[in-house]
């Protein structure tokens, strides 16, 4: 199913001085985004990134594709290590990857029209001569979707699910061989939501597009991706393909995000246990496993110590528990 | 079943656009039941939202206005009252909470204050029975050590927490009635799973009625009662909860049902309703989803399809509505 490693990344860490911190003889405190990632995706390969709000998927996505600074790490992308790398391996990062960001408005320039907007991707990557470049988007408007006579809108002229097709244009622009998408389709209507995702279904398999799909809502990374990373305060705490993952979760954190899911079943009731508190401020991060002031089977253990990482089949976790007891 | 303590016949929404009229809630009608949890449903633009504002007599711009029709509130219409009258059953007979708690919370004011500041206003309450009543509501709404956390700004909590104090406000004064926006969107599923479980608990304790507007039928299917679709400023189906997500009658709202990422395995492409919603102020004659709809049939091109009732409490709007079995097996 999946080809050769296309993108890896080695012990992964971000953190930002955090606002109102630092002057005058203040301690300066960090915001531990990030804290020691690895992951790798394969060339025509879909992973899903999930987590609460908070949990540095987001930073993580932006640090892959360098739109952050990091603060240590290593990032492969096709043999090339982009996270030290000079302007020419990032000049090639960005020529081979894209990002589809969350709120379709927002990352559109209104005083833009669509075909402009294509056209300036189109040009500053010099992937396409510039006599070619009125047909190239055209070509790209019917690949997403949208007639061509929408190349002369501006985005204020286009309903939210159009934008994100602008927006999933542009990113195919370069024809790029890694997408990260960042909560594609949180702002969109649900049945908006679903014409969206199909896309995205459909351009992966005709382009084999390695995709990076950042999301916080599970029922979709089942659907969509193949191998799932579940991330806690900056780690990732479960990792694995995706049906393994959904059917046996192994981590507790995996466990009750499963069981927080709102399935349209009127005989299941709300668990009658969600999940207590919230994430701990990234500011503070607890010690010893991050998860263990809300985990309902910590152990002495858990706060001091970080946890094992442990393989089952292509499952790996990082938890004392050898067995879910869940 | 109990008697009705909110009952909306025919209200509509009209905005004024700059000498456009145009329609964003058309003739609303529905009952509410004591405890009872009515999941209003639809995408954005469907005037779910407007409709609620409108109960309340909350709206966001002088050019909207409600025309038409009765809200009653155990027999008071709320649509005859003057701003007075109006704001005396504000909070202490009907509340509501949003989507985002930190744009409807005053960044400047302790979360006590507040909460406070209903008991001061309907009841009359001195700044200690205030600040007492507050500290018991927070902690009934669980905000753990409610005693410190009463004199927090809204920038100290988190989302969760905010929703929470959201929530106290609301419910202050004892209200009858809970309108709820979109209460868990903005929030993290687990944290959802909580402030939904916070609300059925409420529910069974104060015999609060509620409307929860929202566009997820999976939140849907968890806590509410009954549901009520809306479509294009229009009901178009209303029944109890099994009624309409087993056996959904109106095309829209099984398309609804199918296009949700349900979680069940499966790589297969989603279904989707093909299209979008028609512009409020470029309507079809007739039915507003023929466009979008595989059952379009005779006459939805050119008759408004009214809700008709199919069994003892589910009603639909569709001129060719799916039969029972034909909803089954799909």
């Amino acid at each position: 199913m999946s080809g050769p490693v296309l993108l890896s990344v080695n012990d992964l860490v971000v953190r930002f001085p955090a606002p109102g911190t630092g002057l005058f003889g203040l301690q300066k405190q960090w915001v531990q985004a990030v804290n020691g990632v690895s992951l790798t995706l394969s060339a025509g390969e879909t992973l899903g990134l999930v987590g609460e709000s908070g949990s540095g998927k987001s930073t993580l996505g932006r640090a892959i594709l360098r739109l952050n600074d990091l603060t240590s790490g290593q990032i492969v992308f096709d043999d090339v290590d982009v996270a030290q790398g000079s302007s020419i391996n990032l000049q090639h990062l960005r020529s081979e990857t894209a990002m589809v960001f969350q709120d379709p408005f927002c990352s559109l320039n209104p005083r833009m029209t669509v075909g402009a907007t294509l056209a300036e991707v189109l040009k500053v990557q010099r992937k396409v001569a510039t006599q070619d470049i009125p047909a190239r988007v055209l070509e790209l408007l019917d690949m997403v979707g949208l007639r061509p006579e929408f190349a002369e809108r501006k985005p204020g002229a286009l309903s939210g699910g159009q934008c994100q097709r602008v927006g999933i244009a542009r990113a195919l622009a370069i024809e790029p061989r890694l997408i990260i998408a960042d909560e594609c389709v949180a702002a969109l209507d649900v049945s908006i939501q679903g014409q969206i995702i199909n896309l995205l279904l459909e351009l992966r398999e005709r382009m084999n597009l390695a995709i990076l799909f950042i999301a916080h809502d599970l029922a979709i990374v089942r659907r969509l991706c193949d191998r799932v990373a579940v991330m806690y305060l900056g780690k990732i705490v479960e990792e694995g393909p995706v049906e393994d993952i959904f059917l046996r979760p192994r981590h507790p954190y995996t466990a009750a995000l499963i069981q927080a899911i709102p399935e349209i079943d009127p005989d299941r009731p709300l668990p009658g246990e969600p999940l207590q508190g919230e994430p701990p401020s990234p500011l503070h991060l607890p010690s010893g496993c991050a998860f263990h002031p809300r985990c309902r089977f910590a152990q002495p253990l858990c706060s001091s110590s970080p946890p094992p990482t442990r393989y089952v089949g292509a499952q790996r976790y990082d938890c004392v528990l050898e067995e879910p007891v869940f | 079943m109990s008697a009705p303590v909110l009952k909306v016949s025919e209200m509509s929404v009209i905005a004024n656009n700059r000498g456009h009229e145009v329609t964003l809630v058309d003739r609303l009608s529905f009952e509410l039941r004591q405890g009872e949890i009515l999941g209003l449903v639809g995408e954005s633009g469907s005037g779910k939202t407007m409709a609620c504002r409108a109960l309340m007599r909350l709206m966001p711009s002088p050019d909207l206005k409600v025309q038409g029709g009765s809200v009653l509130l155990d027999d008071v219409d709320l649509l005859k009252l003057d701003s007075n009258a109006m704001r005396a059953m504000r909070g202490r007979r009907i509340g509501m909470i949003f989507q985002n708690p930190s744009s409807h919370l005053d960044p400047l004011m302790r979360i006590g204050e507040q909460i406070g500041e209903g008991f001061r206003l309907h009841q009359g309450a001195s700044k200690r029975e205030a600040r007492a009543l507050s500290i018991d509501l927070l902690r009934q709404v669980g905000i753990p050590d409610p005693a410190s956390r009463v004199d927090n700004y809204p920038h100290e909590f988190s989302g969760g927490m905010r929703q929470r104090a959201m929530i106290a406000v609301a419910l202050g004064c004892g209200p009858q009635v809970l309108i709820a926006d979109e209460p868990t969107t903005a929030l993290d599923v687990t944290v959802q799973a909580q402030i939904l479980r916070l609300l059925l608990d409420l529910r069974d304790r104060h015999g609060l009625s509620l409307i929860m507007i929202t566009h997820d039928l999976g939140v849907v299917a968890q806590t509410c009662d009954s549901i009520a679709v809306m479509y294009a400023g229009r009901l178009c189906e209303h029944g109890s909860k099994r009624d309409v997500l087993a056996h959904a009658q109106h095309p829209y709202t099984r398309g609804l049902i199918d296009c949700q990422p349900a979680s069940s395995a499966g790589k297969s492409l989603l279904r989707t309703i093909p299209g979008q919603p028609p512009l409020l102020n470029a309507l079809p004659n007739g039915c507003r989803f023929q466009s979008r709809c595989t059952h379009a049939g005779q006459g939805c091109a050119e008759v408004l399809p009214v809700m008709k009732s199919i069994g003892t409490a589910h009603a639909v709007a569709c001129h060719h509505p799916l039969s029972v079995i034909q909803s089954v097996a799909s």
